[in-house]
């Protein structure tokens, strides 16, 4: 038997909705098999249903050719099944060894087991040091380690859901060749992803889900990233933010030699950093995780205060911070709500000291329709949003302060193609409506579409990448070669 | 079925009461007691009479209610302070100490004199909490629940020592002049304060749901971070202020409770109302009209209580379990409520 996972006619609904729909799937022996789709396509759930954390409505799951009847997480373990979620499942509070005893349902002896763990990252190629508490590690380490705790039972199929997304271009490049080297030692895996460059690059097979169905199936080769996306989206995939020549305007940022120590427990703070940004222009930050664009971008947005130099900003600032759920919004507060907070006092249903709330309460419906968020009504609250909705409100509400300067901290986090190039859009936009736009996009060839200048953080160091600077170029520059 | 918040939360309190009175009732019949008319005595002593809720309930509800109202702001604000019962204690010392003092001022000034250092009090009993925590990062939860015992202390020590009465007999202080009490109700033991405390509740509840302000004291408490990076508000001032005011109402309280009900500081002035409020703070939810409502149901079960100890033998803290009973029920359908949203949104 050569297809050691076989899902065959998945049907699961939720609510009303048919999350997945008749969905046929197989894992061949020794491949890497990429599962594409935008968000919402049923990816997780296909995956999840593998694993057994959710039972389909109709179908079979069938593992090494055995169909599977009560399944459950346990089971899959047992049967050589290992899945790497897309956000972090480690404790933070325990040590590496402890959380990969967890996973594997070990008992834990820590003579026994250190080692043990030690020796399995290495045979892996995926080292990891077994005493450190997990809340210490970079989101590199993090992720290598769910990769572990996933094969450490002995796994021979590796589900992957979004890997890349916590990690910065370099680290995922070696993640990919990682899962190259594994499929080179009989280790299947699925790849879930929308990205179409990870796709191409490393799997055999695609398959691509749109709206619960599978509709594409073909081996590597088949078609280009464009027939890809095409699939993806069901049309044309949506066009690129359209460029124009800008003519800056007056200064609203400008950073001389600031230096900023780390702000949170990694990365390296920022070295005597020196920028400008104007108005109608975007500028972008191009650098790999914890290399100083947190704090350059936290002090840019005048969330931190500097240790060494000087800083001028035009107010008023809005920031759109990387993380959505803890920074960005408040999870229980309405669309309304959040259009309230983000505007503060100059807002026009401010009436010191008062809220018109019936006021804010339109003018946060209005946004809805013109910015295409998809939600019951402006009195929902953001956390039944879906993350691109979520997004799409953010954009909307910091735009209401009308920012002399717009700084965004990641801004497509985990979004899906059509919602970034929107989101994207909108940066280029702010631009058009005379912002001063400072943004860090850790996808390369994303900040070289929207950016008309691009600077390169290294080691906390920063360094204006001349016009026309190559690709590669600031790809080196990155990981502070010439620099 | 979805109700609207409203009309769930009043379900949720009745039944919350309903289900603690039926835990009573069965703990006082397995436990021998005639459980009927212990709990007709506690309803009559709590609301059956004219005098029951004049002079039992409403005089309790007042400090109920108003440090409730305060407890329930600072919770808004997520900041947990757990120590009313200190800052009760010490606004009672310290109105007391001030209005002794103040006996030939004119009324009109006095009693404002009185309140105001029983407020300034309260406050500056928190004020060690709240700098520990802005500052180093030291959970008020901790800071404010010891310092109630201090507060105990202090009090015991206030009516043996500095404050204890001229004749030296009791531990407790000399009774307030009169220019420094807070007229009464002719006849019962209801004072003024209540229309003080009823004003307060209305202010806050338009100031949490109308004012910029309010709103982004609620906004600091549902998401700390978010409302500091994307809505700007200086949180530390807001948490703060919030357990200064909290502090304050605490205070308040006290002072009235000197000024307008015993007249007199001595210990155990408090039956433990600091901790009370803050069951009553979490069966309003935290809606400052809600407060007021269910200040009055937990006040009418402790006046009750006694009336059930009275009359039908039953120790006057066997009311404890209808409110610990209340805290659980409601803490329990909120996380229902919460679960459910969260099932339906997925």
């Amino acid at each position: 038997m050569n297809d050691v996972l076989t899902l065959s006619g998945i049907t699961r609904r939720f609510g009303s909705v048919a999350a997945l729909d008749g969905v046929d799937f197989t894992l061949r022996r020794g491949e890497i098999h990429a599962l594409l789709g935008e968000n919402g396509a049923g990816k997780s759930t296909l995956m999840r249903i593998a694993v057994g954390l959710v039972m389909p409505d109709a179908g079979t799951v069938f593992i090494h050719g055995t169909a599977v009847s009560r399944h459950s997480p346990a089971l899959a373990r047992r049967l050589g099944l290992g899945m790497v979620h897309q956000h972090f499942t480690s404790i933070p509070e325990l040590s590496v060894a402890e959380n990969v005893a967890l996973a594997a349902g070990w008992r834990f002896r820590p003579r026994e087991v250190e080692p043990r763990v030690e020796q399995l990252g290495d045979e892996l190629g995926l080292p990891v040091p077994p005493r450190a508490r997990v809340a210490d590690l970079s989101a590199g380490l993090r992720q290598r380690l769910e990769v572990v705790k996933a094969l450490a039972a002995g796994a021979d199929i590796l589900l992957l859901d979004e890997p890349s997304s916590v990690l910065s271009p370099l680290e995922a490049e070696r993640f990919l060749a990682q899962l190259i080297a594994f499929r080179d030692r009989g280790i299947s895996s699925v790849l879930i992803t929308h990205k179409l460059r990870e796709a191409t690059s490393v799997a055999d097979r695609v398959t691509v889900l749109r709206r619960g169905r599978v509709v594409y199936g073909g081996t590597r080769g088949d078609t280009s990233t464009d027939g890809l996306a095409t699939h993806m989206l069901g049309a044309a995939p949506p066009p690129r933010p359209v460029r124009q020549a800008p003519v800056p305007g007056a200064d609203r940022l400008v950073m001389e030699a600031v230096s900023l120590a780390r702000l949170g427990e990694t990365g390296t703070g920022l070295d005597q950093a020196t920028v400008r940004v104007r108005a109608g222009e975007v500028v972008g930050v191009a650098a790999v995780e914890g290399n100083g664009q947190r704090e350059l971008l936290r002090l840019a947005a005048g969330l931190a205060q500097a240790d060494r130099g000087s800083i001028r900003r035009t107010e008023p600032v809005s920031f759109i911070p990387e993380d959505r759920t803890t920074e960005g919004c408040i999870g229980e507060f309405s669309l309304t709500e959040h259009l309230v907070l983000v505007a503060g006092e100059a807002a026009p249903w401010i009436t010191a000291p008062w809220v018109r709330w019936t006021k804010a309460e339109s003018r946060a419906t209005r946004l809805m329709a013109e910015y295409q968020v998809q939600a019951p009504s402006a009195g929902a609250a953001m956390r039944e949003l879906s993350g691109g909705n979520q997004q799409r409100v953010i954009i909307a509400a910091a735009m209401e302060r009308h920012p002399a300067l717009l700084v965004a901290e990641n801004p497509t986090r985990g979004l899906d193609l059509r919602a970034t190039a929107e989101i994207l859009a909108r940066l280029r936009d702010a631009a058009r409506r005379e912002a001063a736009v400072l943004v860090h996009l850790p996808d390369l060839d994303e900040l070289i579409e929207l950016a008309d200048r691009i600077v390169v953080l290294a080691g906390g160091r920063l360094i204006e990448a001349p016009a026309g600077t190559s690709r590669a170029m600031i790809g080196r520059m990155m990981l502070g070669e010439n620099a | 079925m979805r109700l609207p918040p409203g009309v769930r939360g009043i379900l949720v309190a009745f039944g919350a009461i309903g289900i603690g009175l039926l835990v009573l009732g069965f703990g006082l019949a397995a436990s021998g007691y005639d459980a009927l008319a212990a709990l007709s005595a506690l309803f009559r002593g709590g609301f059956g009479s004219g005098d029951a809720i004049f002079s039992g309930l409403l005089p309790r509800a007042v400090p109920l209610i108003l440090i409730g109202l305060g407890i329930g702001l600072a919770f808004r604000a997520g900041a947990l302070n757990i120590g009313a019962e200190g800052q009760f204690y010490a606004g009672a010392i310290v109105a007391t100490w001030v209005g002794l003092t103040l006996g030939t001022w004119p009324q009109l000034l006095a009693i404002p004199a009185v309140l105001v250092t029983g407020i300034v009090a309260g406050m500056l009993w928190v004020l060690v909490p709240v700098v520990l925590r802005l500052r180093f990062g030291v959970l008020e939860v901790i800071t404010t629940l010891l310092l109630n015992f201090v507060a105990e202390a202090l009090v015991s020590w206030m009516v043996q020592g500095p404050l204890q009465e001229s004749s030296g007999v009791y531990p407790q202080s000399d009774p307030l002049p009169l220019a420094t009490r807070l007229p009464q109700l002719s006849g019962t033991r209801l004072h003024a304060g209540i229309i003080l405390v009823l004003l307060f509740a209305g202010a806050l509840w338009v100031f949490l749901r109308f004012t910029l302000a309010g709103f982004r004291l609620r906004a600091t408490g549902a998401g700390l971070r978010a409302a500091a990076v994307v809505g700007r508000v200086r949180t530390d001032r807001v948490f703060g202020g919030a357990l200064l005011v909290s502090a304050g109402c605490a205070g308040l309280a006290g002072a009235m409770e000197v000024s307008g009900t015993t007249f007199s500081l001595f210990q155990n002035l408090s039956p433990g109302y600091g901790f009370t409020a803050i069951a009553v703070a979490l069966l309003a939810r935290l809606d400052p009209v809600a407060t007021v409502g269910t200040g009055l149901l937990i006040a009418g079960l402790q006046a009750g209580s006694s009336a059930m100890q009275r009359e039908a033998g039953v120790p006057a803290v066997a009311v404890r379990v209808v409110e610990a009973t209340v805290i659980i029920v409601v803490l329990l359908a909120d996380l229902a409520r919460r679960r459910s949203a969260r099932d339906g949104g997925a």
